[in-house]
């Protein structure tokens, strides 16, 4: 057994001219959480079906548990669970029938069988409907259903494609309860995307990934302190005047973010008396605080990520609209 | 053993669904129930006899129980495309269960459907004033489980280039109206225009659906290719071979769709 259950090595995957997976290479320990954070269309997806042996790699390697993801696929496929970004219930069947058939398709010794979907559908708060067809389950209820399917037979490595868009804050935190505590006591491994800056910082490491690039891979905190300084964002009576002013004396880049201007300072306690004192425009409003993680993705590519969440989630909206208009 | 229990959960998961759609049933067995009591004696009174004691209601009888078998069975197996639409089929993927029992799974699943539905067909002889005996109705069951594998194979066969419903609906008008036409289920494959009889002896379903008349009817081989006689395990022969290859053909691209 390899210190790592997932090797990646010069990963690359191209749908005709398009490189949606541009030579990415990463290890994952045991037990860790690791996350990729990155806008739509980044890749994330894409790597994640390759590794789960969904799509093959144009060229590179991958392993999961010590097995090699084109030759080894159904040892790889017996290591991990998955909760994909799109549906993939049956959803003329009933939440228990799901269960059911996941169950068997791996294996679930039958003794546990039972007692352990009861505990997972007790879990995710399914268990009264779980003679219901899943059609009629709610977007959150079948995110639940998924995530308990995902866990059902206790796998290695755990790929979570977003797994709680669209759920509510409550059902998110409990979730994430349940995940850290899985790991805690089976040292399972969980691979997640996300657009959720609170989730991506729970990860034990964040793989950041634009345009199928990798282009930065740390911890969560190393990777804010990289962005260094502290954010100010600040409201005044004329802002294009005062944009002026603080760029000229405190020589520092200035953004805009709807009426607020934005710029970043070392030890921003100091600065703010001082910069209040000296300051003649007349400030509306004024905050100070530590970067974000949407800051270290802004940093590193020009662009913010949040936006991305909206549409996001817009668009799972639109694909199950589509989804229930068609039947 | 892995690949046994995979072949199962697949079947046992169409039977389910199967089961719960009871409604799809009727509308499924609908048509064959219009042809064999509005369309057969509406043009029995007018055609006289097929054959002894054969008018045309009887006639097609066993056609419209291949009819039967070779639909239900061929969208059985195409309903893969819904799988995917659905993304459940992306669960069914990256199960550690190989491709090749889940093809297996899948047509054993149509099968199954398929050979209910034409049990129910079966049942109606008496309406049509032809007796079954109990021997007959079991030499007919292996002959439309025949059909039933060979179809639903096909089914997932195609289902594994077809990427959107729009085009499923295509191949349901191009390719399954075509072959319950083209197979004798409504006519005797004597003195037919020589384009239809090429195109008829072409069709796979026409080997499927032969057999099965023989066996209700107790009737002679009834038709030749190439001048030669087709004898009932002739034919049966025809249908096993296409059967195998098309699921072999199944199993390859199935296991390397992406
Ligand atoms: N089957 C496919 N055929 C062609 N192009 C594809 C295919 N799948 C993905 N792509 C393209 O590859 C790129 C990466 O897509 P991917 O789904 O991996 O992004 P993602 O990071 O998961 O984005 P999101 O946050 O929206 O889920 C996109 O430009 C997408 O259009
Ligand atoms: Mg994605």
């Amino acid at each position: 057994m390899t210190d790592y259950i997932i090797e990646v090595e010069n990963l690359v995957k191209k749908f005709g001219d398009l490189i949606a997976v541009n030579d990415i290479s990463f290890k994952v320990a045991h037990g860790e959480i690791f996350g990729f954070l990155g806008p739509n269309g980044a890749g994330k997806t894409t790597t994640i079906n390759i590794l789960c042996t969904l799509l093959r790699p144009t060229s590179g390697q991958a392993t999961i548990n010590g097995f090699d993801v084109v030759h080894q696929q159904s040892q790889v496929r017996q290591s991990i669970g998955l909760v994909f970004q799109d549906p993939s219930l049956d959803e003329r069947l009933s939440g228990l029938q799901n269960m059911r058939f996941h169950a068997l398709v791996y294996n679930v010794p039958a003794l546990v069988r039972e007692q352990r979907i009861e505990e997972m559908l007790r879990m995710m708060q399914l268990w009264d409907k779980r003679h219901h067809e899943v059609r009629t389950y709610s977007g959150g209820m079948k995110r639940r259903l998924e995530l308990a399917r995902g866990l059902l037979h206790r796998p290695k490595v755990l790929f979570l494609d977003e797994p709680t868009l669209g759920l509510d804050p409550q059902t998110r935190n409990r979730i994430w309860e349940y995940i850290l505590d899985l790991r805690q006591r089976e040292g399972v491994t969980i691979f997640l995307t996300t657009h959720y800056m609170d989730e991506a910082q729970k990860a034990d490491r964040l793989a950041v990934i634009d345009y199928g690039r990798l282009i930065a891979m740390d911890t969560p905190e190393k990777l804010k302190r990289m962005v260094g300084k502290d954010i100010i964002s600040v409201k005044t009576a004329d802002n294009d005047n005062a944009a002026e002013v603080i760029r000229l004396r405190y020589q520092t880049e200035i953004r805009r973010d709807g009426n607020e201007l934005i710029f970043s300072v070392t030890n921003g306690e100091e600065f703010l008396p001082k910069f209040i004192r000296a300051f003649d425009i007349k400030i509306q409003s004024i905050s100070l605080r530590r970067p974000s993680l949407d800051d270290v993705f802004l940093k590193l590519t020009g662009r913010e990520i949040r936006q991305e969440d909206v549409r996001s989630t817009f668009k799972a909206m639109v694909r199950q609209y589509g989804r229930r208009q068609r039947r | 053993m892995n690949n046994l229990r995979g072949i199962y959960t697949i079947w046992y998961r169409d039977i389910i669904r199967f089961w719960r759609d009871r409604m799809r049933l009727v509308g499924a067995i609908t048509l064959p129930l219009l042809f064999l009591f509005v369309f057969g004696p509406g043009l029995s009174t007018r055609m006289g006899l097929l054959g002894p004691g054969i008018d045309f209601a009887k006639f097609i009888f066993p056609g419209i129980i291949g009819m039967t078998v070779l639909m239900s069975s061929f969208m059985a197996g195409v309903s893969v495309v819904w799988d995917r639409e659905y993304g459940f089929l992306r669960e069914v993927l990256v199960a550690p269960i190989s491709r090749v029992s889940v093809v297996i799974g899948k047509a054993l699943g149509a099968a199954t459907v398929a050979l209910l539905q034409g049990m129910i067909i079966m049942l109606f002889a008496p309406l049509i004033g032809i007796s079954l005996s109990v021997g007959t109705m079991l030499a007919l069951l292996p002959l439309m489980f025949l059909l039933a594998i060979s179809m639903g194979s096909l089914g997932v066969l195609l289902a594994t280039y077809i990427r959107s419903i729009e085009a499923f609906q295509a191949v349901m008008q191009m390719l399954m109206f075509p072959m319950v036409f083209l197979s004798g289920v409504f006519f005797p494959l004597e003195g037919l225009p020589s384009w239809m009889d090429v195109l008829v002896k072409l069709n796979p379903a026409t080997y499927g659906i032969a057999p099965i008349r023989q066996v209700v009817l107790g009737v002679p081989p009834e038709f030749s290719v190439l001048g030669h006689t087709m004898t009932l395990w002739e034919n049966i022969t025809v249908v096993a071979v296409v059967g195998t290859v098309v699921i072999l053909m199944a199993m390859w691209s199935f296991g390397h769709q992406e």
